[in-house]
């Protein structure tokens, strides 16, 4: 067992009618901005030593709130705070082992990038000679040699999202946060930094708490993601235990593609667990799916994981069908889109590799009739569709 | 639809032409006559402090002389007065800069109860008409000036002076304060830095572009107010009330010099800041 490097117990943001308040109150849904709202509501959470840890989320799910309280900007309502062990909650930002990553960097403009790097060691009154050459290793490792000179204004956003790293990693915090520090960037520019920052974070060994609310950078980079929503977090976990079993309606509608339709509990199948789907159709799921007293689901499979079969063949063994009609192909290159209805009329999406298939003559044509096939392995369960919102993913990046 | 692109071609070709003419040519004359309307004061002032008048009266060119400029307080009373008016300026500037600051970063920084009057009332004195901000101050100083408190003095001008200053200092200064990320003040203390060091590193730094602004609004302010210094001043002259005073009598080529003198620090400090902002912005 790792040690734990952050621990938060019951942590609590609860915002008034202040400035502060109004200003995080738009980008919450559903917030009062003169009465106060939760932002983060009773969290507890282990982040261990050495760990790249992301929350990820929607704008307004607590998510900034949260890392500003771990890095002293923002002061709990709630709730405990420990670093390495010791109780931080009380303690203002320059008296706790963390640094920040800021989402626009927060460059010091009068500053250059040399002393923008050495800021941290010159408050604690490292020698000189010890801050010439710890600056210049950092401008090493974030590949920034000979840009010491510089001003903030004379760098790009990519050099000075460098700059901001270098700055706050020099000090050798316990802990690094980095809040969306990479959402300025252009698509490009960001992939090739989530892997430098991977490279980084594993070549210094320091516990990363990434904020974002780009599901595929944080399945990228993170060793484990806590999902969060509406100041909770619904599931935590490895990226691919949250892929590939989500709990939650929110959790499998924000990370990646899912289907999901109404389900109930039915008569085991073969002495294998089952649930019977709105079109009639009987599936199998594993058997640690079913829960006592929860009868009406959501059955969920991801559209990657479906076959589509000619009508007049056989199903493998063991899988699941359903049959259904082409309604709608949309080629993507990489793979096609399908949207095929079930007898009931219920929309499911599959990809399928463009493999097979692969000229446009070979696709799947609308209205063609199809059998859909997907191992059971494959199946997870959400709680049914009570009305609640859906989860919107291209939220504008904001204060969260 | 050929044949009117081709004698469109040469319509843009010649609009071009125009246009480059206007932009070189009628543009330039338009800045030159702007800055002569400005500027023709100023050298009216300067050419008639090299004036030799006869009498008092220093309105038509005799001859050239520069026999006020090797005495330029060769008029009893007028060292005293321009004395008066620098240390004024220069106290009222320096006072109402500190005090304008720091009401600027409590505006922008802290919510308190009655920060949004606050902010209203900072805009007051700069609203209310000078006559009537001078005669309230004159029946305020005048009401409690009892000896043995308050006589008007310099002391009640550059009380005056402060006051009036403190609202451009804290309208300047904020302006500044509200551009400035919030960011980076928490990135210093994120870095290490106490309230204290985060203010002087980062925090002051920043604004000191506003708040040498602010400065120079303020001391250029003060040294010319005349309508509130009046009603302040009592028996104490400053450097415009003395101009006001020896008008009736006709101003002396020494007032020229002086005013002459002024401008040319005046334009020597700007040119000064010129030099140095480039200078940072290179290295």
């Amino acid at each position: 067992m790792a040690d734990v490097a952050v621990r938060l117990v019951q942590l609590t943001k609860r915002f008034g009618g202040d400035a502060t308040g109004r200003r995080v109150a738009q980008y919450v849904e559903g917030a009062n901005p003169s009465s106060g709202f939760l932002a983060v509501d009773h969290i507890d959470l282990e982040v261990n030593d050495g760990e790249f840890f992301s929350l990820l989320g929607p704008s307004g799910c607590g998510k900034t709130t949260t890392l500003r309280m771990i890095g002293g900007f923002e002061q709990p309502t709630e709730g405990r705070i420990e670093l390495q062990g010791v109780d931080v909650t009380w303690l203002p930002p320059y008296r706790r082992n963390v640094n920040t990553v800021f989402q626009n960097y927060a460059l010091f403009p009068h500053l250059t990038v040399y002393e923008n790097v050495a800021f941290g060691l010159r408050r604690r009154k490292v020698a000189d000679s010890e801050i010439r050459k710890r600056v210049l290793e950092m401008l090493e490792l974030v590949e920034l040699p000979g840009y010491e000179r510089r001003k903030p204004s004379q760098i790009s956003g990519g050099q000075a999202q460098r700059v901001a790293l270098a700055r706050a990693l020099i000090n050798r915090p316990a802990v690094l946060l980095l809040d969306e520090p990479l959402g300025a960037l252009d698509l490009k520019l960001r992939k090739q930094m989530q892997v430098e920052l991977k490279r980084i974070q594993k070549e210094v060994g320091i516990t990363f708490i990434y904020v974002t609310h780009d599901q595929e950078e944080a399945m990228t980079m993170s060793d484990r993601i806590a999902v969060m929503n509406r100041g909770r977090y619904e599931q935590l976990g490895d990226p691919e235990a949250l892929y590939e079993r989500p709990e939650t309606r929110f959790v499998a509608g924000f990370l990646g593609v899912s289907n999901l339709l109404p389900a109930t509990a039915a008569e085991s199948l073969n002495g294998h667990a089952a649930f019977r789907l709105s079109d009639g159709s009987t599936v199998r799921v594993p058997a640690g799916l079913i829960e006592t007293g929860r009868n009406a689901v959501s059955l969920g499979v991801r559209p990657e994981k479906i076959r589509l079969i000619e009508v007049d063949k056989e199903v493998p063994a063991g899988m699941n069908r359903a049959a259904g009609t082409i309604v709608d192909a949309s080629y993507l290159g990489v793979s096609t889109q399908y949207i095929v209805a079930l007898r009931d009329g219920s929309r499911v999406t599959v990809y399928e590799q463009n493999v097979e298939r692969a000229t446009k003559a070979e696709l799947w044509a609308r209205g063609e009739e199809v059998v859909m096939a997907w191992s059971p392995d494959h199946c997870f369960v959400v709680e049914e569709e009570n009305g609640a919102t859906e989860p919107s993913v291209d939220e504008s990046v904001a204060v969260a | 639809m050929t044949a009117v692109a081709a004698t469109a071609a040469k319509a843009p070709a010649l609009s071009v032409s125009v246009r480059r003419l206007l932009d070189r040519y009628v543009l330039r004359l338009y800045v030159i006559l702007a800055v002569a309307y400005l500027m023709l004061p100023i050298v009216v002032i300067a050419l008639f402090s090299v004036n030799d008048p006869i009498g008092r009266s220093n309105f038509a060119w005799r001859a050239f002389t520069l026999d006020h400029w090797l005495s330029p307080f060769g008029v009893p009373g007028l060292f005293d007065a321009v004395a008066t008016s620098l240390r004024v300026a220069f106290l009222s500037t320096l006072i109402a800069t500190t005090l304008g600051t720091l009401i600027a970063l409590a505006l922008v920084r802290y919510q308190f109860r009655g920060a949004g009057s606050a902010n209203l009332l900072i805009f007051l004195p700069m609203a209310t008409p000078e006559i009537v901000l001078g005669a309230s101050l004159l029946t305020m100083f005048v009401s409690i000036g009892e000896p043995p408190f308050f006589p008007l003095s310099e002391f009640t001008i550059l009380i005056a002076h402060i006051m009036f200053n403190i609202s451009f200092v804290v309208v300047t200064v904020r302006a500044r304060l509200a551009g400035l990320d919030r960011n980076l003040e928490e990135a210093a203390m994120d870095l290490g830095a106490n309230e204290w060091t985060t203010f002087w590193k980062v925090t002051f730094p920043l604004i000191l572009p506003g708040i040498v602004a602010a400065a120079l609004l303020a001391f250029s302010l003060s040294i010319d107010d005349f309508v509130i210094t009046n009603f302040t001043a009592g028996r104490t002259v400053t450097f415009p009330m003395f101009i006001w005073g020896s008008y009736r009598i006709g101003i002396p080529p020494q007032v020229n010099v002086i005013g002459t003198l002024i401008f040319l620090i005046a334009v020597g400090l700007v040119a000064l800041s010129v030099v140095f902002q480039r200078r940072s912005a290179r290295a």
